[in-house]
């Protein structure tokens, strides 16, 4: 064992690196994105017993269970959108397996959002972070932190009225902004979509699924847990399903957290 | 007069529950016609193509002539009540504990002379009755005599009560209340006089139109249940299921699609999901508990209604998934009903053609409003029928399949 993982083991025995788990419990319950009822549909989580040491299976118990690429805690990858079709390795069998440990910068967008559920990130509100904490670097994930996992139910939770579904998001600029003249590996959000919920509204239709999978970047929402993340100095391990041209999975999303955070 | 049907007093919890037997159900293949024509609501008895002899009860062959070409024909129900007795014992379980009947010999203006349950109201004899084929507990076919009236129901008599499945004090679940047929449903059931109607709903989040108001109903309960989770169900049934005495299956998933309007299966299976696999859920659930409920007092378990569709019967290419699921329901509402049929609780399917809602929005009238669906299940729950097709569209393909199912299938190919 190198140095480098010699001390991370020992880090993560001592406490100097605690691992928080940003992944939403997979279940039946948890809400999948609603679209349209004419297009096709994301299938909810569902679980259905095989057997449970019974007649049907007598010394153990184990489910079949079925969801969409999209349900729960999941990754988007560059697949996902029209814009990042023709990129070369861009579904979750072909992503480069170091994409799937980085760093990452949380910007607390909590207070904004508790307050104007449409509230959206801009490139002044990413800068002023970046006065703050340092400038965002190449190949880090961006994570939204708005609290909106604390929201358990599932109504307050997608928070839909009869104009769509109001939870925060990034604007086109800040978008382009990462992508562009940041060159983040993706963005995460605790909402249902990395795009805000009014997002088909904007110049262009949900602009972080076009920009970032248009770039190779990928997404990751429903996170949760992102309040007991340093803004910077935490490591993400965000490695989705190897579903054969799969474009994302639910996937068990942590976080390396040092101590002094 | 036979009393109004009070509210019946609560169930004493130190006594036993009674246990669901069925009056005699034995019937030879030619008597079943009676049943087949009964579950429909029709009353017909077999007349001889030969020698035109109305014949009852039914046999073989003519009792006249002996020819074998009897064809099940419907008859008036005006009839002559011409004596009565009252049945004070029976070695049947059924009969015994519900002892004594009031029966009697009924002549039909076509000829014969049958046996009859006589309603609480009818007048002794002589007097001109009403004639109508019912379903019993066994869900087989017996004639009762009502007063000729015409306004006379079944459920007005508190013994023959027990061969409908009327709503009036009983509690309710309507499975999917958030459609606006499973709204109307909601709210014919407590038209209808049920004590409680519980409405299931899936997906909180989408909020739609109306089901809100649903809440301001007193005897309304809203209930999460969603027919594509086994979780949700086995949760609801664990919560009221030992509660509900007549299950109304809305439940729905609607896509027009046929076999090449649509690439890939994700939406045929989601509505097989919905309309067959869900029916099996809530069948595994809750008829469990239904069963032995049976024959729990004056507001016992007593109907279980699925929403299929008359696509159910011949494919309808524009809609061929949504028919593919249907047909499916409908298969595996027979199952339930077989397995049911001990218990006493009738499963009651609907075949309404189109209803005018979203699904059908292509389709040219006639189509039926969701409140005459709902009219449509609260008249066949107040009456003693157990396959309904409401509506003009339902009517006519019911008599073309009947007539030439092949005819049918190619007709609506074309």
């Amino acid at each position: 064992m190198t140095a480098a993982l010699t001390a991370l083991i020992g880090a993560l025995a001592s406490g100097d690196v605690r691992i928080v788990d940003l992944t939403q419990v997979l279940s039946p319950d948890f809400p999948q994105i609603t679209l349209p009822p004419e297009l096709g549909q994301c299938r909810p989580f569902r679980l259905e017993t095989v057997s449970e040491y019974d007649e049907r299976g007598g010394g153990w118990y184990w489910n079949n269970f079925s969801c969409g690429e999209h349900t729960g805690t999941h990754f988007d990858a560059p697949i996902h959108w029209i814009s990042g079709r023709d990129l070369p390795n861009n579904s979750t069998d072909t992503l480069p397996v170091r994409d799937f440990v980085a760093p990452a910068c949380v910007v607390d967008c909590s207070a904004e959002a508790a307050k104007d559920a449409d509230f959206l990130l801009t490139v002044d509100f990413l800068k002023a972070w970046e006065a703050r904490h340092g400038r965002i670097p190449a190949g880090s994930w961006v994570l939204m932190r708005t609290d909106w996992s604390k929201h358990t139910d599932p109504v307050a939770y997608q928070n839909f009225d009869e104009e769509g579904q109001h939870t925060p998001g990034p604007d086109p600029d800040a978008v382009r902004f990462l992508v562009k003249e940041r060159d983040v590996l993706g963005f995460g959000t605790e909402t249902i979509g990395t795009d805000a919920g009014q997002a088909a509204h904007f110049k262009p239709p949900y602009p972080c699924h076009t920009y970032m999978h248009g770039a190779g970047k990928y997404g990751l929402q429903c996170l949760t847990n992102l309040d007991q993340l340093p803004p910077t100095g935490a490591v993400v391990i965000a490695a989705p399903l190897k579903i054969e041209r799969g474009s994302g999975s639910p996937l068990r999303a942590l976080a390396l957290v040092p101590k002094a955070a | 007069m036979s009393e109004p049907l009070q509210r019946p007093k609560r169930k004493n919890p130190i006594l036993a529950t009674r246990l669901p037997k069925e009056p005699p159900s034995a019937r030879s293949r030619a008597a079943l016609g009676l049943t087949s024509a009964a579950a429909y609501g029709r009353f017909e008895l077999q007349v001889c193509a030969a020698c035109g002899t109305v014949q009852y009860p039914p046999r073989e062959a003519c009792h006249q002539c002996l020819s074998t070409a009897l064809v099940w024909t419907p008859q008036s129900d005006s009839g002559e009540l011409l004596t009565e007795t009252l049945v004070r014992h029976s070695m049947e379980l059924f009969f015994r504990e519900r002892a004594p009947w009031r029966v009697g010999m009924v002549r039909l203006p076509s000829g014969p002379t049958v046996i009859a349950y006589l309603h609480a109201d009818c007048p002794p004899p002589p007097a001109a009755v009403r004639i109508e084929a019912a379903l019993d507990r066994a869900g087989q076919a017996v004639l009762v005599a009502l007063p000729a009236d015409g306004r006379t129901r079944l459920a007005d008599d508190p013994k023959l009560r027990d061969m409908t499945c009327d709503p009036r004090f009983r509690k309710v679940l309507v499975t999917d209340a958030k459609s606006p047929v499973g709204q109307a449903v909601v709210k014919a059931a407590v038209a209808a006089g049920a004590d409680l109607v519980w409405a299931g709903y899936a997906e909180a989040w989408k909020k739609t139109p109306g089901f809100e108001d649903l809440k301001d109903i007193p005897q309304v309960a809203l209930i999460p249940l969603d027919v594509t989770d086994s979780r949700s169900v086995h949760e609801a049934a664990g919560e009221i299921g030992f509660k509900v005495d007549i299950l109304i299956n809305t439940a729905d998933y609607h896509r027009t699609y046929g076999i090449f309007d649509r690439p890939g299966v994700e939406t045929a299976q989601a509505e097989m999901e919905v309309n067959c696999i869900g029916l099996l859920r809530l069948a595994q659930e809750f008829a469990p508990v239904m069963r032995a409920r049976g024959a729990d007092g004056p507001s016992s378990a007593v109907a279980w209604v699925n929403l299929l569709s008359i696509y159910a019967l011949s494919n309808f290419p524009p809609h061929g998934t949504y028919s593919a699921s249907k047909a499916a329901a409908l298969s595996l509402s027979q199952n339930l009903r077989a397995e049911m049929r001990k218990s006493g609780v009738r499963v009651i399917n609907l075949f309404p053609g189109p209803i005018d809602d979203e699904w059908n929005q292509m389709l040219l009238p006639p189509k039926l409003a969701p409140a005459a669906v709902a009219s449509a299940i609260m008249g066949a729950l107040q009456g003693s029928v157990e396959d309904v097709f409401p509506g003009d569209v339902a009517q006519e393909w019911l008599a073309r399949w009947r007539e030439n199912p092949k005819g049918l299938e190619r007709e609506l190919s074309m």
